[in-house]
């Protein structure tokens, strides 16, 4: 039997396959080995990379270690974005495992936010939830929480722990009877052919008539270059979590299933391999 | 939540209705004739149509409305011919009633309107009492009228039989015409306005109708007799008027208003149980002295009228005890009509648009709700376009080219009326005829010369003037009316005034004020006006009067119908378009795709995030288990952990002070077996049983501050108890249903082990998960067909779905969830002792009980202090006397009996000096779980066939009694169809109360009389069997449930004990004798292995008693049927099981049968139970003097 709930399980645990390497020029005392790990998608880069600043930190002369930051393929991998979406912006089509290059030096301050600790990240999810939760409630859920039900969002997070995470997440999710759904659906859409961070507007999830907004309209209506015209060959690839769900897709549904722990529905437009 | 309808006549007289769950207007199935005025409750509809005859619409049920004629046959012995039909001069006729006094032969039986018919010829009845008699039927008896029996004895000298007759109403699902059979010259003028209501008022005869109509005359009529067994009612009665009444209103409760030519409102007074039709009337004044009252709408406890400017007010302060009212509050918005429906919601139809507007935000502590919301609904007819709308134009054409001259007359009629307050003097007959005559298609006196002050054009402007100075007016009104009254009531002002918001207006320029003031006129529409399809539909009436919404139920009426949702018109079981979706099914795949390309070659990756202990803490409260017990606050947390295997553990600790030392207990989460809330007003509290504490009959007890922090616990603990025993989704079709007397249900995987094998499992060690619902009976079969009865006697049918409830996120399936709602009574009762000096009254002796108490006595129970059962419940209703208590009641209520506490009867005797009456207050709750409705039949019992094949398609034999008593027969029940698709009514001659179905088709059932009846004939190609044989109950007991598994029979009487039918062969179905088998049983349920399974009373744990318990029968085999002994379960406060869904037998059990028998009972010696089992003999009873562990569940 196939349950949507299924979905939030696919979601919560895709992991992805990664190589870190430590960047040629850094000094190390002995040669660094890579180190391989299973990322979950739907976390932070700098929140699930502890194993791998202590193994590269072996090798190194102490006074050599400063930030750690992340690069793949000459691009600076910004931690505030969820694993998940950078990997399919930036290196999705390629072969696994994904191959991330570790500096610790040379830290490239107009690129990346810089994140000394934990609570770096924590504010940064948190921020990113209420936000949605205005987009989605008007604030209203988020502001009913406690200040437990917060902390419990964001060790189910940091923890992996899907059941804590999801039995307070679900209020997030939830709308009154009387709607079809959500205010307005918390979106960001990413292309990697752009120089703009992303895309990020209101949109309902209903149509004035009534219709369920699906994934084709809201592309239509923010980013109209994502779509195939009728004729044409498709350039494109629309990709979240790793997958490409069709247009016809109720936007509601994508939001309360396929939204990252944010709340969220982050969105790569990637181009399609021409192979 | 039930599905009901919203009833509406357009323009051009067509009747349509509007579910609850649908999304479009429906034609009413008869299309006979065109209508002025309907006025609908929930299983009928009365209407005037416009021929000014009265109908009445009722709905075809598959249960037919039957009446039973009877007369009795009496007879005298006499030396020479033996018993014959001559009787002495002194006797009784010898055709007669049961009393003898009234001559009635059986030619004399006529069929009392057209719309009936004879079901069958007359025969004899031979059942006297439960008792079957001789063929013939005859009872005998010493001398008339006397006692009968049905044994001729040497001193029987008269003798008597009983002949019965059914005849059956017909007219079902069309307009049934009100034959009048008054002489003419009684006749009532023709009609002009209807409204029915006034069920809730008694509860006898069921079904019974308040049904009042206004004449063209401005009469009002009262039609006698209407009840569910006499659809038609029987005459009309004139109810005295203080002044001519054109329009009337009644409300399901005692409010009924009615409004008078002049402008006032009149409301009836001193309507009771006793008095239907009321006692007076007193007038209530127009909000505005400028502009009567035009129209008014009543509900449960509320008024809603429209003034001639079409202003809409809301009477403030109404109740029972007051059904005047204090004052009018103006609302916005400008309607037509208006109409109250079931829980006070209101529609009205839009003064401008003539669409139907909903009103939104009605709660009971905001009646007068928020705002109008236009209901945008599309016609049924609309949606398939081919003809239908040529026709439709057609009728409006024909319509308008009658109605178009009569325009005129009909402004000048309102014109005239509403010039009413100057010319007091204005002739009242011509004011009144010509919108009636104009309605009427017109063919005299429709030229009534009277001044134009009002012409449609001056009235719409004046209505813009009129809406600008609104707020103004507005305010001015509320000084006035909030003039009796204290000012700290001007808070409703913030309702509604302020926010003067205007609705949208869908433009139909023509349409101008020009109903009249009656409106009783088909609205007249220009020939040359358009009537597309694609126009919105434009409504002359509606009634909400059988339309139940309320806040939970998300409505459908304000959306114009997408793609994606048309198609899912009404709640099916069958899979939604939404799951079969390709976008869905793409996902899905892509998903499983993408895991495994991105994780197939990597598992021997490091996990970036190591698994590590989850721990949830909080406050909570805990039973403490030594004495005295008391409510202590203690500190506990759940620890998960994840085992070397993947799978998670908990560990629940409660830490508490003992005597300033810290202490703590644990519970590891996998021992639960089951965690359960108990009913507590006062707190929010759940239980922790273990197979231990089941044993003890002491369970853990927890209790929550709040009944959201409660749920949350609830969730928790149960996900973690699912996780650690590897069990999700939804219940397998062998799971074991049951419910508790708080309505909650759970359910029960069954292990093979559990009816076989060498080694039974104690049936303390089943885990049960609840369900979400509201249920008070659950049945199952094998294949998965699981059905429920709410308290309120509504059919559910289970979806197939998990969770629900307060089991929210992922222990809960996301489709096949529904809102489910249930009704129950909480009862108190009033005492009163006698005393010399005043009678009765509530000075009780300083030894009696509490004056306001519970059923016992023992505790005080006010009206005031009442509260519903539990926070999740909410009164709707208020306090009311019940006259439905056993030992009957006088007419007011009472219950006479010389001292407290003994047995009451309904009349006072000499020897009384106390009296009690019962007050009852309805009470709902609303909740979800995997249920949808199966209207529209009430029933009180069902029973589904437990079969042995599997073959999926074949159709599944379901048997229910209805809350009337009627038995009925499923058809269309398939494992891919559970709910069926109708009913099918096996004619008894009396009503019923349980019924069953073995697993071949013997159908076992009990009559209301206690006596049992066993169905002849019943297969899958004669579903319904052919006759009944009537069984004689075990001696001096009146049967209460009977259940059949393969081939095992047993009954429960009413006194608790439990009998097996003896000698049951397939040549001889109905068996030979009743044998004993125990006593203190509540309930019981017999499966498809003949396994038996109860709800016992008064079993013995090793800390306390408990009433309401699962047991088990061990050691039944198919040599020894009737078992052993028994296995106690969880309880108490259980208050139904069924076991009908586990046929799982071991495979070796056929072998191993001879073996295993004498293992049984070894087995259970063995065991460290302590002398928990019993010998089948041995009665459950143990000493009073234990403790009763009422709080199991609190029943």
């Amino acid at each position: 039997m196939t349950d949507d709930k299924d979905v939030l399980r696919d979601v919560w645990f895709g992991r992805i396959p990664t190589c870190f390497t430590l960047y040629q020029d850094e000094i190390t005392e002995r040669e660094a080995e890579p180190y391989y790990l299973l990322l979950p998608r739907i976390s932070y880069l700098t929140l699930v990379t502890d194993k791998v600043k202590k193994h590269f930190q072996k090798v190194m002369r102490q006074e050599e270690v400063s930030e750690i930051w992340f690069e793949y393929e000459g691009t600076p991998l910004k931690w505030h974005y969820p694993i998940g979406l950078l990997f399919d912006l930036h290196a999705s089509n390629t072969a696994l495992p994904w191959s991330i290059t570790v500096h610790f030096k040379n830290f490239p301050e107009k690129d990346l936010l810089h994140c000394h600790s934990k609570d770096v990240i924590e504010a940064h999810f948190m921020a990113c939830i209420k936000e949605a939760d205005a987009l989605k409630h008007k604030s209203q859920v988020i502001n009913e929480m406690q200040k437990k039900d917060h902390k419990q969002l964001w060790m189910g997070l940091q923890n992996d722990k899907f059941e804590q995470f999801w039995a307070i997440n679900r209020k997030l999710m939830e709308y009154p009877p009387e709607d079809s759904g959500f205010r307005y659906i918390p979106f960001r859409i990413y292309q990697a052919t752009t120089e703009r961070p992303f895309i990020q507007k209101l949109f309902r999830p209903i149509a004035s008539g009534g219709q369920l907004h699906t994934l084709g309209d809201l592309l239509k209506d923010v980013c109209p270059s994502a779509i195939t015209p009728e004729d044409g060959e498709q350039k494109t690839q629309v990709m979240i979590h790793g997958i490409e769900p069709m247009l016809e897709t109720p936007l509601q549904w994508l939001s309360e299933h396929m939204s990252y722990p944010d709340n969220f529905l982050h969105i790569s437009i990637i181009p399609r391999p021409t192979d | 939540m039930p599905s009901s309808l919203l009833w509406a006549v357009d323009i051009f007289g067509r009747v349509y209705t509007l579910s609850t769950v649908g999304q479009y207007w429906e034609l009413c199935k008869d299309t006979q004739l065109e209508f002025k005025r309907v006025s609908a409750v929930k299983q009928c509809c009365w209407g005037i149509a416009c021929d000014h005859q009265v109908y009445t619409y009722v709905f075809s049920g598959d249960v037919p409305i039957r009446y039973q004629e009877e007369t009795y046959e009496n007879q005298r012995w006499n030396p020479v011919g033996g018993f014959c039909e001559k009787l002495l001069p002194s006797d009784r006729w010898q055709w007669s009633d049961v009393s003898g006094l009234k001559h009635q032969q059986l030619d004399s039986f006529t069929l009392p309107s057209p719309h009936w018919e004879w079901e069958s010829d007359w025969y004899v009845d031979e059942n006297i009492g439960g008792e079957p008699t001789e063929k013939g039927g005859w009872t005998y008896a010493i001398d008339f009228p006397s006692t009968y029996t049905k044994d001729k004895k040497w001193n029987s000298c008269v003798r008597r039989r009983r002949w019965i007759r059914y005849r059956r109403y017909k007219a079902r699902d069309v307009w049934a015409k009100i034959v009048s059979q008054d002489e003419p010259g009684q006749l009532p003028d023709p009609f002009s306005d209807i409204s029915i209501g006034g069920w809730e008022i008694t509860d006898e005869p069921p079904g019974r109708l308040s049904v009042w109509a206004v004449s063209l005359q401005g009469r009002v009529w009262y039609r006698e007799n209407v009840c569910h067994h006499n659809p038609e009612g029987s005459a009309w009665s004139v109810i005295a008027t203080p002044g001519e009444v054109v329009q009337i209103s009644c409300g399901p409760y005692d409010l009924l208003w009615a409004t008078l030519w002049e402008g006032q409102a009149i409301v009836r007074e001193g309507i009771d149980r006793n008095n239907p039709e009321g006692i007076s009337w007193s007038i209530v004044e127009s909000p505005s002295s400028e502009n009567g009252i035009m129209h008014v709408s009543v509900g449960v406890d509320v008024v809603w009228c429209v003034t001639k400017d079409r202003k809409v007010w809301f009477r403030r302060g109404v109740n029972s005890h007051n059904p005047c009212g204090t004052s009018w509050i103006e609302m916005v918005g400008e309607m037509m009509m208006v109409t109250v429906g079931l829980n006070n919601q209101v529609w009205g139809i839009g003064c401008d648009d003539r669409a139907i507007y909903f009103r939104q935000g009605v709660t009971p502590s905001e009646l007068s709700g928020k705002t109008w919301k236009a209901i945008v609904s599309t016609r049924e007819s609309d949606r398939s376009q081919s003809g239908s709308s040529t026709s439709l134009l057609s009728a409006g054409c024909f319509f308008t080219d009658e109605i178009q001259n009569q325009t005129n007359a009909i402004i000048q009629g309102d014109a005239d009326t509403s010039s009413d307050t100057e010319l007091p003097s204005a002739p009242m007959n011509p004011a009144s005829a010509p919108p009636a005559a104009a309605a009427a298609g017109g063919d005299n006196g429709t030229e009534i010369p009277a001044p134009v002050t009002l012409d449609p054009l001056d009235s719409g402007h004046g209505e813009a003037a009129g809406a600008s100075t609104n707020n103004e007016k507005a305010n001015l009104e509320m000084h006035k009316s909030t003039n009796p009254s204290p000012s700290a009531e001007l808070q409703w002002t913030n309702i509604d005034l302020k926010e003067a918001q205007k609705h949208p207006v869908l433009s139909l320029s023509s349409f101008t004020e020009t109903s009249s003031l009656s409106s009783l006129g088909m609205f007249p529409v220009g020939a040359e006006e358009p009537y597309g399809t694609d126009e919105h539909p434009l409504w002359a009436w509606v009634s909400g009067g059988g339309c139940l919404v309320d806040l939970h139920s998300p409505l459908k009426w304000f959306t114009v119908p997408s793609g994606l949702s048309s198609s899912v018109q009404s709640l099916s079981l069958s899979i939604t378009p939404a799951q079969t979706a390709a976008w869905r099914k793409q996902i899905f795949q892509q998903l499983s795709e993408r895991t495994k390309r991105e994780l197939e070659n990597f598992r021997h990756y490091e996990q970036a995030v190591e698994q590590s202990v989850w721990v949830k803490t909080g406050t909570l409260q805990w039973w403490r288990n030594w004495k005295p017990h008391k409510w202590m606050d203690v500190r506990v947390a759940l620890e998960q952990f994840t085992g070397s295997d993947g799978m998670r553990d908990s560990i629940l600790f409660i830490y508490y002070m003992y005597h300033e030392e810290k202490k703590y207990i644990h519970v590891f989460l996998n021992e639960v077996t089951i965690i359960v809330e108990v009913l507590n007003e006062a707190k929010h509290s759940f239980a922790l049983y273990t197979p231990e504490r089941t044993k003890q009959r002491w369970p853990i007890r927890l209790a929550a501050a709040t009944e959201q922090e409660m749920h949350d616990w609830l969730s928790l603990l149960n996900m973690s108890c699912c996780e650690s025993r590897r069990i999700q989704g939804p219940p397998s079709h062998h799971a074991i249903w049951s419910v508790t007397c708080k309505g909650d249900i759970f359910v029960s995987e069954p292990c093979p082990e559990l009816e076989n094998g060498p080694h039974l499992m104690p049936c303390d060690q089943m885990f049960w998960r609840q369900v979400g619902g509201h249920l008070r009976l659950i049945e199952s079969n094998n294949r998965g067909v699981v059905w429920g009865i709410g308290y309120d006697h509504t059919a559910w049918v289970y979806t197939g779905g998990y969770g629900g409830g307060f089991i929210q996120g992922l222990a809960s399936s996301a489709d096949n969830i529904y809102t489910q709602s249930d009704v129950k009574c909480v009862y108190i009762y009033e005492n009163q002792r006698w005393n010399p000096v005043t009678g009765y009254s509530s000075r009780g002796l300083p030894t009696d009980r509490y004056m306001w108490s519970d059923a016992s006595g023992l505790q005080e129970c006010t009206k005031v202090n009442t509260k519903p059962p539990s926070p999740q419940w909410t009164w709707v209703s208020d306090w009311y006397i019940d006259f439905n208590t056993s030992g009957g009641t006088d007419r007011e209520g009472w219950q006479y009996a010389a001292d407290f506490p003994a047995s009451y009867h309904g009349h006072k005797t000499m020897k009384d000096f106390v009296r009690r009456r019962r007050w009852a207050r309805k009470c709902k709750i609303v909740t979800n779980g995997p249920w949808l409705e199966v209207p529209p039949v009430a029933l009180w019992d069902i029973s589904i066939i437990p079969s042995s094949t599997a073959a999926g398609e074949e159709a599944v034999a379901l048997w229910a009694i209805s809350d009337k008593g009627d038995v009925l027969c499923r058809l269309g029940v398939t494992q891919q169809h559970p709910a069926g698709t109708s009913w099918l009514h096996v004619g008894t001659d009396q009503p019923f109360i349980s019924v069953s179905i073995g697993a071949f088709y013997q159908v076992w059932a009990i009559a209301r009389d206690g006596s049992a009846f066993y169905r002849g004939s019943v297969s899958p190609q004669k579903p319904a069997g052919d006759c009944w044989y009537h069984i004689p109950s075990p001696q001096k007991q009146k049967l209460k449930q009977v259940s059949v598994g393969r081939t095992s029979v047993f009954v429960l009487d009413k006194n608790g004990n439990l009998w097996y039918r003896q000698g049951i062969t397939p040549s001889y179905p109905q068996g030979a004798a009743w044998d004993h088998v125990s006593n203190n049983i509540r309930k019981m349920s017999v499966g498809p292995l003949d396994q038996v399974w109860v709800i016992a009373d008064k079993v013995q744990g090793s800390h306390s008693l408990s009433c309401g318990t699962v047991c088990h029968r061990t050691g039944v085999q198919p040599m020894e049927p009737k078992g052993l002994s028994w296995d106690y379960g969880i309880g108490g406060g259980w208050e139904h099981i069924t076991i009908r869904g586990n046929a799982t037998e071991a495979s070796r059990a056929v072998h191993d049968a001879p073996e295993e028998q004498p293992a049984g009972p070894e087995e259970l010696d063995n065991e460290e139970g302590k002398g928990r089992r019993e010998s089948s003999k041995t009665p459950l009873m143990v000493s009073e003097s234990q403790e009763l562990d009422r709080n199991a569940v609190n029943c």
